[in-house]
């Protein structure tokens, strides 16, 4: 049973993945879709970053003082203006060890 | 003009940071996956045919918090809705590809490879095996994530819980979206997507994480409305 579930939701998935490429003609949509779709990323990434950092492993809202705010602060700064990715990552996680493991411990 | 060849060691180059936060989070999915209870082939074989990092994770805790499999399903799938938007983007790209082309370009669609790809292709539009970049980081994230479930799955959680890795998530996408901080409209959609999502957290199957883009993107249309 749980084997047929994975299958099925694995064809789901890749029907997520595939329907606008294969099967939507780009024409179909029009030029005010188009121009919307710009911001896509914009739209969707923050979905996944704020509740990572804003919300526990269990469902509740973070204090204030959070270490993850901080690293994800350290992190906007040195991305914006490195353009680094593995610099933004590595400043991130590195402030916020230092918060948890030599401020808070 | 790139030589295919080209075009997909720069997709691998282009994405490769991003492994820093994907193979943590991989060994992480993999040994959460077989301390839940699951057979190790069962985990493994989601790595393989949902491909979809989160959303592994979510199958398995729904299915044995005792939920339906039913709800487990709808979960993976309304997680993974996502990919229809980043479809919709890279679809302009990929038109003149054969149906059979675009089928198996299709599976290898993910979050980072998607980002870095739709970065690239507007950067170089007139390039003529454009795809190739799309199949350099589709094949990179593909076979990282197969290695670090994998590994999570046979050496069980050997990176310490307390290393608080999960974090590098979030900072990956941070890193993604970063450099449009400074365009505004851009600035007022992400805020909006970001506190959508936080307002919508308790949805049912995980919904906010398509509930916040639709919200951002209806605010992305009165935008471009207001520009002209």
């Amino acid at each position: 049973m749980t084997w047929l579930s994975i299958i099925i939701a694995g064809i789901l998935t890749y029907f997520t993945r595939m329907t606008m490429i294969a099967l939507i003609d780009r024409d179909m949509l029009g030029d005010k879709i188009k121009a919307v779709l710009e911001y896509v990323p914009s739209a969707v990434f923050p979905a996944i970053i704020f509740p990572a950092i804003f919300i526990n492993d269990y469902g509740a809202f973070i204090e204030m003082n959070d270490p993850k705010i901080f690293g994800a602060i350290v992190a906007i700064i040195v991305g914006y203006f490195s353009k680094n990715i593995i610099a933004t990552i590595l400043s991130g996680l590195i402030s916020y060890w230092f918060l948890i493991f030599v401020v808070f411990s | 003009m790139l030589s295919k060849k080209q075009l997909f060691t720069k997709g691998m180059v282009d994405i490769s940071p991003h492994m820093l936060s994907v193979i943590p989070f991989g060994i992480i999915c993999g040994a959460i996956g077989v301390e839940l209870g699951f057979s190790p082939y069962l985990v493994y074989a989601m790595s393989f045919i949902i491909f979809g990092g989160a959303s592994q994770i979510v199958f398995l805790q729904v299915l044995s918090g005792g939920a339906s499999s039913l709800v487990a399903v709808t979960s993976v799938g309304i997680i993974n809705s996502r990919h229809l938007l980043y479809g919709a983007v890279l679809s302009e790209y990929l038109e003149k590809l054969s149906f059979i082309k675009k089928l198996l370009i299709s599976y290898l669609i993910v979050d980072q490879g998607f980002a870095e790809s739709n970065k690239f292709f507007k950067k170089n539009k007139t390039e003529q095996h454009l795809h190739y970049h799309l199949i350099g980081t589709g094949c990179t994230m593909w076979i990282c994530w197969q290695i670090a479930t994998l590994s999570g799955i046979i050496l069980g959680s050997f990176v310490p819980e307390e290393l608080g890795l999960k974090f590098t998530i979030p900072l990956t996408f941070i890193a993604i979206v970063v450099q449009d901080l400074k365009k505004i409209d851009h600035l007022i959609v992400m805020i909006t997507c970001g506190l959508s999502s936080l307002l919508f957290f308790d949805a049912p199957f995980k919904s906010y994480i398509i509930i916040a883009p639709v919200i951002a993107l209806f605010v992305a249309l009165l935008i471009t409305r207001l520009k002209k």
